[in-house]
């Protein structure tokens, strides 16, 4: 490997990772999207007025890349509606009102996995998708005849705050064990490499054993440098192999899969229960009581805050995930889904950012872009409307990490209008 | 819980880097070369400083105020022109014509082709070589009132008639020269606060400074005290660690830095030699300033994965 791609150090504040888990009771009321994964949303299976259980099945795959929704809770199902989900998009969610006593679902039971059909077929089933945050069905990955090299568990949890992945590695050791040994017996898989940044000892150590009683699975320390957990990143820097525009780590010959996701995949085939609720970090300086939480899926955000004692400043921005590449949300009524790993909190303080002044050609959004994409020169290109100069300064590449807006010193929006250039380039070559 | 929430787009943190703060330390690092050039050349010096900042930074509101635009001067970039302008200007420049050259600086290369980041060439160096057109009378060095050094001529002048420059003198700056370049001591203290800081990367000044010296060898029979004379003696190292690495006018990538870097070296040792002036530091960086836009284009950074691959 040539050298490390670039990156910034943003603060870790990881502020809450001496924490474990706590398990918050469930609210009264949660609310499950039938979107919560790349693909189409899942067909509503349930109708107002059924009983459910934790881990029915309430929404059922709609397609090969779409997945299952089971219950979180116990309880009556109340009304389907439609809602504005995180990503724009308007999706049916079931509104199941909990009886309070999350009886588990008589179909839940371990599963007998014989050969690589069906591992598929349960890990289908299981309504697992990928929790780093992309949500595409895990299936889907494992579900080839391509020859697998590397299956590459992403343990790098770059992005400040969050640390319900490390905590993760450290308490869910025994089902990402299980995972990896049940996927290795039945897909051919040659290595399995953890990626992990140097700071996160704790997760580091647990790995480490579990490397020892595995001889497949090797670990690779990662510098804390900012994006470490981006896919195409974690890659190079995991087995030095180039993943080109528009392609997937599958085309070098590796699966990536967030070390959560391999936790719920243990879980899910050692127990049964489908992936019903999630570890979530709570945090931000609104936050009274930081903490990570294991919340039922569907819960309110509101909810969870409550939970964590409210707030100590009154909260000005939310965020689902990481502040690098987190998603703002209008309303505290948002329900925590499958692939939310963070909700944090900020106040007055924290929720606006400094004011935009003209760019001074500094040029560190370009020297700090881990692709080498040049972020002030697809802005100037964007604005006189020239995507030939955008598209050759490399935005189709850009991933949306945030390094260039945080490095930016004239605090310019780059990645929005690398995600404005993006978007008209798409619906350019679209129409014709 | 009824109150409304800010929308934005990621990333919602920030470095805490600003225009402002990056003017700010270029300042701190100017700070030894000026006082030691007011210590080495007397309170006229501070005239001088004084007069070309605050012109700079009126110059500026006045022009911000009448074109109804934002208030700039609060990003602290006319104060570094300001300085910068001074610090290659020589003790006994009339405080006027200091005045007037600070005014073209803002006005007319900086102001007019639409404020910080849009100028072409650097603000500071084209006013200087202005100067040094418009105002003929204007002497390129004054001599230091602190102690007897030779009169009359500068270090490079002296050894483009092939005499001897006392290495002492020339890193000490007790030697004639502009206000800011002829301590070497307060100039690489400075170059070295704006590395530390990360405001600049070592690549333009280094190479600069490498090529001049290494050019310079070449053409004095390899002479080692002579070329290190030469290297150490008029603006050269002023231009290569403040004014050659202007993020307005200079390449931001690592292969765009190197082309800039040497083509103002060779560029220095060209006019030095060869030209009518004795000097060649402003007139080498503000030619690669115009070639700017050309390495720019020729030197992108290698895209990750990119179609070309």
């Amino acid at each position: 490997m040539a050298s490390f791609l670039h990156g910034v150090k943003v603060p870790h504040r990881k502020n809450t990772e001496n924490m474990t888990a706590v398990k918050m009771p469930v609210g009264k009321i949660v609310s499950i999207p039938t979107v919560m994964h790349i693909g189409a949303p899942a067909n509503v299976v349930v109708k107002a007025g059924d009983l459910v259980k934790v881990g029915t099945l309430i929404a059922e795959a709609n397609g090969y890349v779409s997945s299952n929704i089971y219950s979180s809770v116990s309880g009556k199902v109340l009304k389907i509606e439609d809602k504005l989900l995180s990503n724009g998009r308007v999706a049916p969610s079931v509104v199941i009102e909990s009886d309070g006593e999350m009886t588990v679902d008589e179909g839940i039971k371990p599963y007998e996995i014989t050969s690589k059909e069906d591992l598929i077929k349960a890990l289908r089933l299981s309504g697992i998708v990928g929790l780093g945050g992309a949500g595409f069905p895990t299936f889907v990955k494992f579900d080839t005849d391509k020859a697998v090299d590397e299956l590459i568990i992403n343990g790098a949890e770059c992005e400040p705050y969050i640390t319900s992945d490390s905590l993760t590695m450290v308490e869910k050791t025994d089902y990402i064990e299980y995972a990896i040994q049940v996927i290795t017996k039945f897909i051919d898989i040659k290595r399995v490499i953890i990626g992990i940044e140097k700071n996160k000892p704790k997760a580091i150590g647990k790995m480490r054993q579990l490397a020892d009683r595995n001889p497949i699975v090797s670990i690779k320390l990662l510098p804390s440098i900012y994006p470490q957990g981006a896919e195409k990143v974690l890659v190079y820097h995991t087995i030095g192999k180039v993943i080109g525009q528009g392609k997937l780590p599958l085309d070098v010959g590796a699966i990536v899969s967030n070390c959560t996701t391999m936790a719920s995949i243990g879980e899910f085939l050692k127990t049964g229960m489908p992936l019903v609720e999630k570890c979530v970090t709570v945090d931000g300086d609104a936050v009274a009581k930081p903490q990570n939480v294991i919340v039922p899926i569907g819960t309110s955000v509101s909810d969870v805050f409550e939970f964590c004692s409210g707030f100590k400043k009154e909260p000005k921005k939310v965020l689902y995930g990481g502040p690098m590449m987190g998603i703002s949300v209008p309303d505290m009524d948002v329900p925590v889904i499958k692939n939310t790993n963070a909700i944090l909190a900020f106040s007055e303080k924290m929720a606006f950012l400094p004011k935009t002044t003209a760019c001074i050609r500094c040029g560190r959004c370009l020297n700090t872009c881990p692709f080498g994409i040049n972020p002030a020169g697809i802005e100037k290109a964007f604005k006189r409307d020239d995507l030939d100069a955008a598209e050759k300064f490399g935005v189709a590449l850009c991933m949306e990490c945030g390094c260039c807006s945080f490095v930016c010193p004239a605090n310019r929006p780059l990645v929005q209008t690398n995600k404005m250039a993006k978007a008209t380039l798409l619906s350019q070559k679209k129409g014709k | 819980m009824s109150n409304k929430l800010n929308l934005s787009v990621s990333p919602h943190i920030h470095s805490k880097n600003s225009t402002s703060t990056i003017m700010r330390d270029v300042i701190i690092a100017l700070l030894p070369a000026a006082v030691a050039g007011v210590v080495i050349f007397g309170l006229r010096a501070l005239g001088v400083i004084a007069v070309c900042v605050a012109v700079a930074v009126i110059s500026e509101y006045i022009f911000n105020y009448i074109t109804k635009k934002e208030q700039t001067i609060g990003d602290l970039s006319a104060v570094v022109t300001g300085l910068l302008l001074a610090l290659n200007l020589p003790a006994n420049t009339p405080l006027w014509q200091a005045a007037i050259g600070s005014i073209f600086a803002i006005i007319v290369v900086k102001c007019l082709f639409g404020g910080i980041g849009c100028n072409i060439v650097n603000p500071a160096i084209t006013a200087r070589v202005f100067m040094l057109i418009a105002f003929t009378n204007l002497s390129s060095a004054a001599f230091p009132t602190l102690v007897d050094t030779v009169a009359g001529a500068t270090p490079l002048a002296i050894l483009k008639d092939g005499g001897l420059v006392s290495i002492e003198s020339l890193v000490f700056g007790t030697i004639g020269g502009a206000i800011g370049e002829t301590c070497k001591i307060a100039l690489v203290l400075g170059g070295i606060y704006l590395l530390v800081r990360r405001v600049i990367t070592w690549h333009i000044p280094i190479i600069y400074i490498t090529t001049t010296f290494i050019f310079t060898f070449i053409l004095q029979d390899f002479d080692i005290l002579q070329s290190l004379s030469f290297t150490l003696s008029g603006g050269l190292i002023l231009g290569a660690f403040f004014m050659a690495t202007d993020y307005v006018t200079s390449p931001a990538t690592k292969w765009g830095k190197v082309i800039f870097a040497v083509g103002a070296g060779l560029l220095t040792v060209v006019i030095r030699t060869w030209g009518s002036y004795p000097e060649g530091v402003s007139f080498a960086i503000l030619l690669m300033n115009i070639l700017n836009p050309y390495i720019c284009s020729w030197t992108p950074r290698k895209l990750f994965g990119g179609k070309g691959k």
